[in-house]
């Protein structure tokens, strides 16, 4: 098992080497001038040019170049943002947390709604109510998600009112950012009014939860039924139900864990998707998180915001993809043996 | 789930705290460039900062457009108008904040502070943000006023170097805003000076208490001001720069008002029952301006042909919508000085075509029209007018270009004189018809590169010029009207349409008016509570 994680870690390290690369040399590839990419300063005065270029060690060779890359991203100094002048790390600390928390929420409902879905449309895979959710899922599934969150727009905001369509919180309260998790910071903040508060952003972030969640829900769907309907033909189910066991029993006992190992799997490798569109609906919904962020750096051209932006989300994808790998493997004895 | 029914239910919930039930969102259309209105120029950041956190000395009457007493009680000029002297009131307290506590309330060391980093090149600030004041230097403040002396702790003379009947007008600017002397001296005692822009004290409304760019501005109710204090206790401009999306927030109530609704959709607006729209005649001019100096434009037989060639009574009905007026000169006909003899510049192909002949371009030539990437009041859509022209040089031999950057290079390279021609605007800060000619054509804007002509006129200079000498409004209007009447044979720019402002607001909200000199203020609004 302890060799495994090493294994593990060990390519961790070589993905995250290889994205490094990948970044360091987008300084070059971008247009304009390396160090204006690397710094983030537009109009470098001619001295401090050459005390940059030395402390970048952009006079010597690539190999340098990048291990004093390397040693500046350890240590937090990851250059300005060409938009707002501000330390790019500081801009990603802020603005990480809205992501986590949009998309966590989106992975709960997602896990809420979409497992026990699977289940029962697999309990009886020909029946009404079977045919009823594969249909619900396949739509979800092939909806385009920019579309999707405009008619939810188009009907709870603007047609009934009931909900808001832009930002985590009405700019009226004022919540001081501690953790950067709105929920969290909202039940740190102490006011009196905490849950008109708490409701308020509640509200706001209902709709994108719905649309972010709506792909990742039919994934699980599919999933938890196609993994449900394999297991409920293996023969250790027979048994159980040989056994005396009752349907309840047997599904929870020994059907349940063996059809949701690779779900586990599957969060990983939805979990690129899952980001992708969470920048969308960042977008349309407003949300001050790192994908809207990226796209805005994207339009407006600011190179070391791309930079840092596909290095912290790359990374981001890569850990928890390799997270889900290991959470697989320690359910699994069949893996961890191999 | 029970907790999302309550979430939606929660909608309609009366008990709300007083900072959210009386506070005001206003949906903006920009960020502001800084929070001192000295050192701006664009109506967005006046709007958000000017009339919320600062006063001047002086007032402008929205209905009348005289002059009010606002910090300053009352003042005297000398016989030779270049001696003003203010009587300042007392008993105004500057904002206290997390930031800074005030020692002493408003008195003149503020005024002299305020008014000398504008002309005072060794004053600890005056380089602070660069050194522009971009609204002093097109008047020539430096030029003008030779000092600012404390007669008293609460009188002040301002002592010019001739006479200027505007220079009361633009006392009562939203540029003119009171600094405070007491926080200047202790942000540089910090090491900081940069915070006196960044982060505001002022004696108005509101005071500072948030920023983040491109989201949010967050002001609380000044306690202690000297008038009536403001209605909102809290004060949010939410900024959100799509104009589709700033109307999706109208109708879910996110935004309490909405600046400059599209007015292609105000139609759609008026028939919701939960939202008013307000609507105003405003001091602006919209405009096409030929450079100048660049050949064939220097001729102003071209810039005639040119001008007549283009059909605006169009561009008011697709550009404007008809919620404009069409404009005949540089002012607006609610102008006191406005010339209203002036002879109608005809819509005549034929003519155009034969004047260029006369100028020697019978083959007519080819040209760039530099259209403004940004929604303005003065002109709504300049990419769409600016196709409209095109269409109509094409009449006349006239090959036009298109030309648009990002708007602050777009601003930038103007500034470099490097367009042929451009569309873009001027909104008046006050009533003085001097506001509309010195910053736009003068020669000194034209050094200053606010002059979109690039017009340096001898002429034209002395006449307004000499209006300002004299502070008989019937000698200043004949100066003004000979003005006109040179500007209308000259076509340094072709005056197309003075547009009206609109605003959409809650029909909760109550209080607002449009200021038709500026910014808007906001102390004076009410939501009435469910």
């Amino acid at each position: 098992m302890i060799l495994y994680l090493l294994r593990r870690l060990f390519l961790l390290v070589f993905v995250f080497i290889a994205l490094s690369i990948l970044a360091f040399s987008l300084g070059y590839l971008f247009p304009g001038n390396a160090l204006q990419n690397f710094t983030g300063m537009t109009d470098i005065p001619a001295e401090l040019a050459t005390q940059l270029t030395a402390e970048y060690r952009l006079d010597s060779g690539y190999i340098q170049q990048y291990i004093a890359y390397l040693q500046r991203i350890f240590s937090g100094d990851w250059g300005l943002s060409f938009a707002s002048k501000q330390p790019l790390l500081q801009e990603i600390k802020i603005l990480l947390p809205a992501t986590l928390e949009l998309a966590a929420y989106a992975l709960l409902v997602s896990f809420f709604v979409g497992i026990p879905l699977g289940i029962i449309a697999a309990i009886k895979p020909d029946g009404i109510v079977s045919r009823i959710i594969s249909t619900l899922a396949i739509a979800g599934y092939s909806i385009p998600v920019f579309w999707w969150a405009l008619l939810l727009i188009m009907l709870f905001s603007l047609g009934l009112g009931w909900l808001p369509t832009a930002g985590r919180i009405g700019v009226l309260y004022e919540i001081p950012h501690i953790t950067g998790f709105m929920l969290a910071d909202i039940l740190l903040a102490n006011s009196q009014h905490q849950t008109e508060a708490l409701l308020n952003a509640l509200r706001h972030i209902l709709l994108p939860t719905i649309v972010l969640a709506t792909f990742p829900t039919t994934v699980m769907i599919r999933f938890t039924r196609d993994s449900m309907l394999d297991v409920w033909e293996q023969s250790y189910i027979k048994t159980a139900r040989a056994k005396g066991l009752n349907r309840a029993q047997v599904l929870y006992r020994h059907g349940l864990r063996n059809a949701l190992l690779p779900v586990i799997r599957q969060i990983g490798l939805q979990f690129s998707t899952l980001i992708t569109l969470a920048m969308i609906t960042e977008v349309i919904f407003s949300w001050p998180g790192i994908g809207r962020w990226l796209i805005d750096s994207i339009y407006q051209r600011n190179y070391p915001a791309i930079q840092a932006g596909l290095l912290v989300i790359s990374t981001l994808v890569i850990s928890v993809n390799m997270l889900t790998e290991i959470l697989h493997t320690l359910f699994n004895p069949l893996a961890r043996k191999r | 789930m029970p907790l999302l029914v309550a979430a939606v239910v929660s909608a309609c919930q009366p008990q709300l705290p007083e900072t959210v039930r009386s506070g005001l969102v206003y949906c903006s259309e920009g960020s502001p460039e800084a929070f001192n209105p000295q050192l701006v120029t664009s109506g967005t950041t006046i709007d958000a900062i000017s009339q919320q956190l600062y006063d001047r000395l002086l007032d402008i009457d929205p209905q009348s457009g005289e002059l009010k007493p606002l910090l300053a009680t009352h003042w005297q000029v000398n016989d030779s108008g270049t001696v003003y002297e203010f009587t300042l009131r007392s008993g105004v307290q500057f904002h206290q904040t997390e930031y800074f506590t005030p020692g002493r309330p408003f008195n003149s060391d503020d005024v002299i502070f305020t008014f000398n980093r504008i002309m005072d090149k060794n004053h600890p600030f005056h380089y602070q943000g660069g050194g522009n004041y971009p609204f002093f230097q097109s008047v020539d403040w430096a030029n003008l006023v030779e000092r600012v002396v404390a007669t008293s702790e609460n009188t002040v003379r301002f002592e010019l170097s001739r006479p200027d009947s505007s220079f009361l007008s633009n006392l009562a600017t939203d540029f003119a805003a009171i600094l405070s002397a007491e926080y200047g001296a202790a942000v540089l005692a910090q090491g900081q000076p940069g915070r006196i822009d960044s982060h505001p004290i002022g004696t108005g409304p509101f005071r500072f208490k948030e920023y983040q760019k491109d989201v949010l501005i967050r002001y609380y109710r000044h306690k202690n001001y000297w008038r009536e204090q403001a209605k909102p206790e809290q004060l949010v401009f939410d900024i959100v720069p799509n104009n589709a999306r700033r109307m999706a927030k109208l109708f879910t109530h996110e935004c309490d008002v909405v600046a400059f609704p599209r007015v292609a959709e105000l139609g759609l607006i008026s028939q919701r029952p939960d939202v008013d729209v307000q609507e105003s005649t405003s001091m602006n001019i919209g405009f096409w301006a030929f450079n100048t100096a660049k050949p064939p434009f220097d001729d102003a037989r071209v810039r005639l042909a040119l001008a007549m060639a283009i059909n605006r009574e169009a561009i008011l009905q697709a550009v404007y919508f008809g919620y404009a007026t069409a404009a005949n000169s540089v002012l607006p006909p609610t102008s006191w000085a406005y010339n209203a003899d002036l002879p109608q510049l005809p819509f005549d192909q034929t003519q155009a075509k034969a004047l260029l002949a006369e100028a020697g371009y019978a083959n007519g030539f080819s040209m760039d029209i530099w259209a403004m990437p940004v929604q303005r009041l003065y002109n709504p859509n300049a990419l769409k007018m600016a196709e409209m022209m095109q269409a109509d040089l094409a009449q006349i031999g006239v090959r036009a270009t298109i030309v648009s950057y990002e708007w602050n290079s777009f601003r930038r390279k103007l500034s470099n004189n490097e367009h042929d021609s451009v569309l873009i605007g001027w909104s008046a800060d006050n009533a003085d018809p001097d506001n509309f000619f010195r910053p736009l054509l003068s020669c000194s804007a034209a050094q200053t590169g606010t002059n979109r002509a690039n017009w340096c006129d001898a002429n034209f200079d002395r006449l307004i010029s000499q209006a300002l000498l004299t502070s008989d409004q019937k000698q200043r209007r004949s100066y003004y009207m000979a003005a006109q009447q040179y500007l209308a044979e000259q076509m340094p720019l072709l005056s197309i349409a003075h547009s009206q402002r609109f605003q959409a607001l809650n029909s909760d909200i109550s209080g607002i008016e449009i200021n038709p000199y500026g910014g808007i203020s906001l102390a004076t609004a009410v939501k009435d509570v469910k």
